[in-house]
């Protein structure tokens, strides 16, 4: 204040006189906001900073929480599918299931059907033969080790373990079916350590040309969050009633399990963060206010009333909180994103709706720190102070 | 007299220095837990992953091929090989015997239900619920209980010594069958103890003691294949590596990291005639949701870091700025720059020493609880940490400092001490 009052005083007083009619209490007050911001640059700026830094880590916290969870989500779609939709009876599902099953999904997951018949081998060796659709399980069944896809009619995918059995010089063989026979070459082997091994894999239309079995199993790997998962398998049960729709447990409840735990430990670690940076924020705040307990003293004796002195300070506080949760907004969309990309090859999406949040914490906890100094000096007199006691 | 300007200065400025050790305390507080967090969360979710189920399937090494559709398996049970229930305890004497959370064997054998009127052909599968095993002088508890988390019994599991059996859930709505009714199967009056559900092939089937199945289909110690639940590391290229193709330090390297399939060869080896290999849909997946969720954790812990050092920082910062007209007093009485900041120094390290040892326990005792609220089981932090932790207490807080030291120790001892600045 002091140093506010020297700097105004090249202005006329006829100036200064017009200025104060113009809006007499305002312009005083704006500029000793801004004034105060100004000549103590080096400590306002390092508020600001804390403030920033807070606001950033809170922001991309918040973004992360949020989004982990979606991030997570796809991971576990490489599991596979998590509902099975299976003809009653083991019958075979009616033709128009797959585009029904698709409708009802509207491109949220991933469907494949499969169809399975027990086919004999030339010596009679019983062997399980199913119908895929080789580019959905591609997309389906990410685990699945392939050497190489079949691209053309009549090829097979042999499971290593069957190789042995039908092929094991990797020649043509025939295999047969209700006294139809189809004759396929290996294309390549699958290996996943279990069921797939034993098996052989043709495509879905040489299947049916061979068999005239149509699919009866339609796996299906839903996207979305435990409940849009449930609503699609009851849409499911009543768009086709013809199949049973079963949930495949074990991947559900694995996925919530995880989820839920990495969630918890996300919102642990985000309290002990935010709380941390609060703090920070807090102690230089405070720090920043103590240290201004002359300008304090001085409009004290000045007349300045307590309510006005609250109000200044109170009004700097949340200006300061304001921009300082501004910057750190965007600065914590960047991080978020960055550690999106890092860490899930995806960027994490902004999350205005974190932005209210902030804001508000942001002005609380700077707000508290510069009303608390200011509670704790109210009663000193401000003549203890300006002696510099 | 430096040590007594110290001494004094913590002794009269208590406040301060009370308000500077809590930050430091907190910070490292936070920062211990924190990293403690990080470096168990590996191990943590690989055990919740395991809720997915087993990782690791051994067969016999001379089998036939399955032909099992639908659920229904159409091999001739006693067709193919078997192996011998006693060699399974071995699977817990294998080097990463305390990475295998649990196993189960199972033994499928066609069975005919006999209602009133008209009989069915269907699958019992004899398999461990909780049974007590020994290997050595170990003992343990292992079976579907452990492996398959997501079998649901209403009722309640058999007890492994018994004959009593679960039903499968559609296979009890068939009948009409409830928990304590009695079935015939194979012209043997059973006990239903409960009702399974499963959601796949087992709601079709009858699950049994390992026991009753040997005895239906005449093979005592009969095992048709066992899933076996172990915590492994996620795959890389040297896991994949063929371990004949090794010389021996790699060998021994790749033999003593728990991959799945060294795991694998492991029980290969320990179980006579036997293939074991890992199941890729829950192992594969497995190493990928590991590797995001460590990584998330690890990019937290460092930001905690990084918002625990700032607020050390920021609190030495004010604590330091408070006494200029120390500062100036000191100089004015004749005291060299190098004189004023080691005073300053010496303070800051005393502080943060303190402050680190009793962040660093309040850190292992925030981490023990945020693993017992998540995990249910025990963070524990390694004493080992304390002396890193401390160190980089005290860099953090030197670094704090170091600026408002540097612009104290500049200072004009006459602004000082008018209070001006």
């Amino acid at each position: 204040m002091t140093e506010n009052l020297s700097h105004s005083e090249p202005r006329s007083a006829q100036e200064v006189a017009a200025s104060r009619v113009r809006s007499p209490h305002t312009s005083m007050f704006l500029r000793m906001l801004v004034r105060a911001a100004v000549l103590r640059r080096g400590r306002a700026l390092s508020a600001l900073l804390a403030m920033v830094v807070a606001a950033a880590v809170a922001t991309a916290m918040l973004n992360l929480f949020v989004d982990v969870q979606a991030k997570l989500r796809r991971e576990f779609r490489n599991y596979g599918a998590n509902i099975i939709l299976v003809g009653r009876g083991s019958a075979s599902l009616p033709a128009d299931t797959l585009p029904q099953v698709e409708s009802v999904l509207a491109g949220r997951g991933v469907v494949a059907p499969f169809a399975m018949v027990v086919a004999r081998t030339n010596d009679g060796q019983p062997i399980v033969v199913a119908g895929a659709d080789f580019n959905r399980v591609k997309q389906l069944d990410r685990w699945w080790s392939v050497s190489n896809w079949p691209s053309a009619q009549q090829q097979a995918l042999v499971g290593v373990r069957a190789l042995a059995v039908v092929s094991p010089r990797s020649q043509p063989f025939d295999l047969s079916f209700q006294g139809h026979t189809i004759h396929l070459t290996t294309a390549g082997t699958v290996q996943t350590g279990a069921a797939e091994d034993s098996r052989i894999y043709l495509s879905l239309t040489d299947f049916v040309a061979w068999t005239g079995v149509q699919a009866s199993t339609i796996e299906v790997a839903a996207s979305g969050s435990p409940e849009e998962i449930l609503a699609v398998m009851h849409r499911l049960e009543q768009t086709i009633p013809a199949a049973d729709v079963r949930p495949v447990r074990q991947i559900m409840e694995g996925e919530a399990r995880v989820l839920g735990k990495t969630r918890a430990t996300l919102l642990a670690s985000a309290v002990l963060i935010i709380l941390t940076a609060a703090l920070c924020v807090l102690s230089t705040l405070m720090g920043w206010v103590f240290d201004r307990r002359r300008d304090f003293a001085i409009m004290k004796t000045l007349g300045a009333s307590d309510r006005l002195l609250n109000g200044f300070f109170a009004a700097e506080a949340t200006a300061l909180g304001a921009a300082g949760a501004l910057i750190g907004f965007v600065v914590g969309i960047g991080i978020a994103a960055w550690i999106g990309r890092v860490n899930f090859h995806a960027p994490v999406v902004p999350r205005f709706s974190v932005l209210p949040f902030v804001l508000a914490g942001s002005m609380v906890v700077t707000l508290l720190s510069a009303i608390l100094p200011i509670w704790l000096l109210r009663r000193v007199q401000p003549a203890v102070i300006l002696r510099g006691e | 007299m430096f040590a007594r300007l110290v001494y004094e200065s913590f002794r009269r400025q208590k406040r301060r220095k009370l308000l500077a050790g809590a930050a430091i305390t907190l910070g490292v507080t936070v920062a211990t837990a924190m990293i403690a967090v990080a470096t168990d969360i590996g191990d943590k979710i690989n055990r919740e992953l395991r809720t997915i189920g087993a990782n690791l399937l051994v067969t016999p090494q001379e089998d036939t091929l399955d032909v099992e559709i639908g659920g229904i398996n159409l091999k001739p049970p006693s067709d193919g090989a078997f192996l011998n229930e006693a060699d399974l305890p071995k699977i817990k004497g294998t080097f990463w015997h305390n990475n295998i959370t649990g196993f189960a064997p199972m033994l499928p054998v066609n069975v005919t239900l006999q209602g009133d009127g008209h009989t069915e052909d269907i699958t019992l599968l004899g398999t461990y619920f909780a049974k007590q095993v020994s290997f050595g002088k170990e003992q343990f508890t292992t079976g579907v209980r452990s492996t398959h988390p997501w079998w649901k019994v209403s009722g309640a599991w058999p007890d492994d010594s018994s004959g009593d059996i679960l039903l499968g859930e559609r296979l009890a709505t068939r009948l009409s069958a409830k928990p304590g009714d009695e079935v015939t199967v194979s012209d043997r009056r059973l006990r239903v103890s409960g009702i399974l559900s499963t959601g796949s092939s087992e709601d079709d089937q009858i699950v049994s003691p390992i026991a009753l199945a040997q005895e239906i289909l005449g093979k005592p110690g009969a095992v048709r294949r066992v899933y076996v639940s172990a915590l492994t590391k996620p795959e890389d290229a040297f896991a994949r590596r063929d371990p004949k193709s090794m010389s021996g330090p790699v060998y021994d390297r790749w033999y003593c990291s728990p991959y799945a399939q060294s795991i694998a060869f492991q029980l290969q080896e320990a179980i006579p005639h036997s293939h074991a290999e890992q199941i890729r849909q829950v192992a594969q997946n497995e190493g990928a949701v590991l590797t995001r969720i460590e990584g998330l954790i690890f990019l937290i812990t460092l930001a905690a870091l990084f918002a625990s050092a700032l607020a050390v920082s920021a609190a030495m910062a004010t604590a330091i700025f408070e006494r200029r007209a120390e500062v100036g007093l000191m100089k004015a009485l004749g005291a060299g720059r190098l004189a004023v900041a080691s005073i300053f120094f010496a303070e800051a390290t005393l502080l943060a020493l303190i402050g680190g040892c009793v962040g660093f326990a309040a850190g292992g005792l925030l981490a023990r609880q945020i693993g017992r609220s998540i995990f249910n089981s025990q963070i524990t932090i390694t004493p080992v940490l304390l002396p890193v932790i401390l160190t980089i207490a005290v860099i953090v807080t030197f670094a704090g400092s170091a600026v408002a030291i540097r612009k104290a120790v500049r200072l004009d001892p006459v602004f000082a001490l008018r209070g001006e600045l």
